[in-house]
């Protein structure tokens, strides 16, 4: 659904972003992370037809963004990390002039606002002044206008920042439900761990060059170079440990209270069905074997570590 | 109120009516505006004719002419001011972005801003209709002629708004953008007065005093010797009885709808968020 080919984007000297390639599927949430100043608005902005990059392309369901504006405008949300909104006017009226300039019927408006404002918990504020809402609500109703023509692809550009933990919940529960709808949305934040729960796919950034991409649960693995197995055993922990401290792909082995077992794995799944049938045949008693996330804050700070900062 | 908004389709323009009624500055500008048309041309209605057992309809005419100067002169203080933070302002309070991204063109957003703006400057005008009929009773002017005066009216604010649009597209901020739009006003309603004056002035030293017809085109640039033109046209040939080369007003028309034309061009090759050709053909099938 949207595909960027070696997109890099200059400023005078400075490379904001640098020969990036991504490849995000339609339906998935795609969580791009890095460091403040990484390159991530700026990417969001070519994809949201508000730039050209200095070179590459960049395609939202086919259509290349620079040759083909109008139709990526048709088909995108987008919120850019720091957004207005206008004195004067109630919650219904500001996402009736949104309808509008999508030209949208005007005797469609009014079921669609008032679903809309159900959907992000701001029925109650219909007619509130929009300059009166808290941050979080501008958010929620910041995330409204977003979906007001109906968008395939929503790209949210750090859509929590700034919100207390209350409207960063609500926030995430907004978007588990939009994920729920089968929107492709791709969302920025400079927090990892923020975004695992809610995405598919990882791509995290730094100085406009992208240094990891995988699936959420595989980020830690792909980071670290090897993945970390949980083993959960009812008793005989120290002799399990001694039993796989020398298999095949097993880089180390820590015991991790009197009965878990964490093992840095470098192998391939049949080596994970051979080491989990060793412990069992030598009759150890397994509770549970599984792989686990990996602590993303972690990997955060070991790829970004030192640059850009 | 809500009904009538219904039938304007363009949503820039809906939103602009409505949040502009919706501040106290709107109802404070149209008071002080009337306060000063009414104000100057009652007080110096009074003083002319308080001590008077007739009226002159050439006095009259006189004070039509000076209400009709100090209308534009109002015009070109309250334009720029209306009109020089409507894009700047969007920019100013980020939302000009998410704007860009909506289907409206940049065409369609720097033409409504203009309308919008235009649309209240031409309520105050349309408010100091009264002042007028009280002053067209007096006699001396023809319908023909108020009319006259109420064209050329939009002529200037069309002049005087592109020129704001312009510099509200051009800066990044508000404050630079109304302060370079009022020097550009005032370098219009001032400016091109003092050149023709300087210039009159140049070739009488240098030709002797005598008459300059080639002078017209300098003096019809300015708004106010132009519009005092429909009057008494020798404000366009500085005194001299030569008949104007072409009818003042149309020269007015001939230079400054295609300047403001160009300024609209360049706002809009200024909001563009990617450079392309403005005017694209559609293709077949498209």
């Amino acid at each position: 659904m949207i595909r960027t080919v070696n997109l890099s984007m200059k400023y005078g000297k400075f490379r904001a972003v640098h020969d990036l390639n991504l490849q995000i599927e339609a339906g998935s949430v795609f969580g791009f992370v890095g460091p403040n100043g990484a390159g991530k608005s700026t990417t969001m902005s070519i994809l949201a037809t508000l730039l050209a990059p200095t070179s590459g392309q960049a395609y939202v369901d086919g259509y290349d963004v620079i040759q083909n504006p109008e139709e990526v405008r048709r088909l995108i949300g987008y919120m850019p990390d720091f957004f207005g909104v206008y004195d004067n006017l109630t919650a219904v009226e500001y996402l009736d002039f949104y309808a509008g300039a999508y030209n949208i019927p005007v005797e469609k408006r009014e079921t669609l606002i008032r679903d809309l404002l159900e959907l992000v918990n701001l029925s109650m504020k219909a007619d509130a002044y929009v300059d009166t809402l808290s941050r979080g609500m501008k958010q929620r109703l910041g995330l409204a206008r977003c979906l007001i023509h109906d968008p395939k692809v929503l790209i949210l550009d750090e859509p929590a920042s700034g919100l207390d933990p209350r409207a960063r919940i609500e926030m995430k529960e907004i978007l588990k439900e939009l994920k729920g709808m089968g929107k492709t949305i791709l969302i920025s934040s400079h927090i990892l761990p923020e975004l695992a729960e809610m995405c598919d796919h990882i791509g995290i950034i730094e100085q406009g060059q992208l240094i990891a991409m995988a699936p959420v649960d595989q980020i830690a693995a792909q980071v670290a170079g090897h993945r970390v197995l949980r083993v959960k055993l009812r008793s005989r922990a120290e002799d399990a440990q001694a039993l796989v401290q020398d298999a095949k792909g097993v880089q180390s082995v820590t015991l991790e209270g009197k009965t878990d077992l964490l093992i840095a794995y470098t192998g391939d799944e049949e080596g994970q069905v051979a080491l989990l049938s060793r412990l069992v045949s030598n009759g150890l008693p397994v509770l549970a074997f599984s792989e686990e996330a990996g602590n993303l804050e972690e990997v955060f700070l070991t790829v970004t570590k030192g640059v850009g900062s | 109120m809500q009904k009538l908004l219904r039938r304007v389709t363009n949503p820039i323009l809906v939103k602009e009516y409505r949040s502009r009624m919706r501040t106290l500055k709107t109802p404070v500008t149209l008071f002080l505006y009337l306060l000063v048309m009414g104000g100057v041309i009652f007080g110096f209605t009074y003083l002319q004719y308080a001590r008077n057992v007739y009226y002159n309809p050439g006095d009259s005419r006189m004070l039509f002419v000076m209400l009709a100067a100090l209308q534009l002169v109002l015009i070109a203080f309250v334009t720029p001011g209306l009109v020089a933070g409507t894009i700047s302002g969007e920019r100013e309070r980020q939302t000009l972005n998410i704007l860009l991204t909506t289907h409206l063109s940049p065409l369609k957003i720097v033409l409504s801003k203009l309308v919008s703006s235009l649309s209240f400057m031409a309520l105050l005008v349309f408010a100091t209709l009264p002042v007028y009929a009280v002053i067209f009773l007096f006699g001396g002017v023809s319908p023909g002629q108020v009319l006259g005066v109420f064209g050329f009216y939009l002529m200037a604010m069309i002049l005087f708004g592109s020129v704001g649009l312009f510099c509200s597209a051009w800066f990044k901020r508000t404050g630079v953008s109304t302060v370079t739009a009022y020097m550009l006003t005032f370098a219009l309603l001032g400016g091109t007065g003092l050149a023709a004056v300087f210039l009159n002035e140049m070739l009488d030293l240098l030709n002797g005093h005598g008459t300059h017809p080639k002078l017209f085109y300098v003096a019809a640039l300015n708004p106010v010797l132009n519009l005092i033109a429909m009057f008494e046209p020798e404000f366009v040939t500085l005194g001299s009885n030569v008949e104007p080369p072409i009818t003042p007003w149309v020269y007015f028309l001939i230079v400054y709808l295609p300047v403001s034309i160009l300024l609209w061009y360049l706002s809009v090759k200024r909001l563009m968020p990617v450079k392309r050709p403005i005017f694209t053909r559609k293709r077949k099938g498209e």
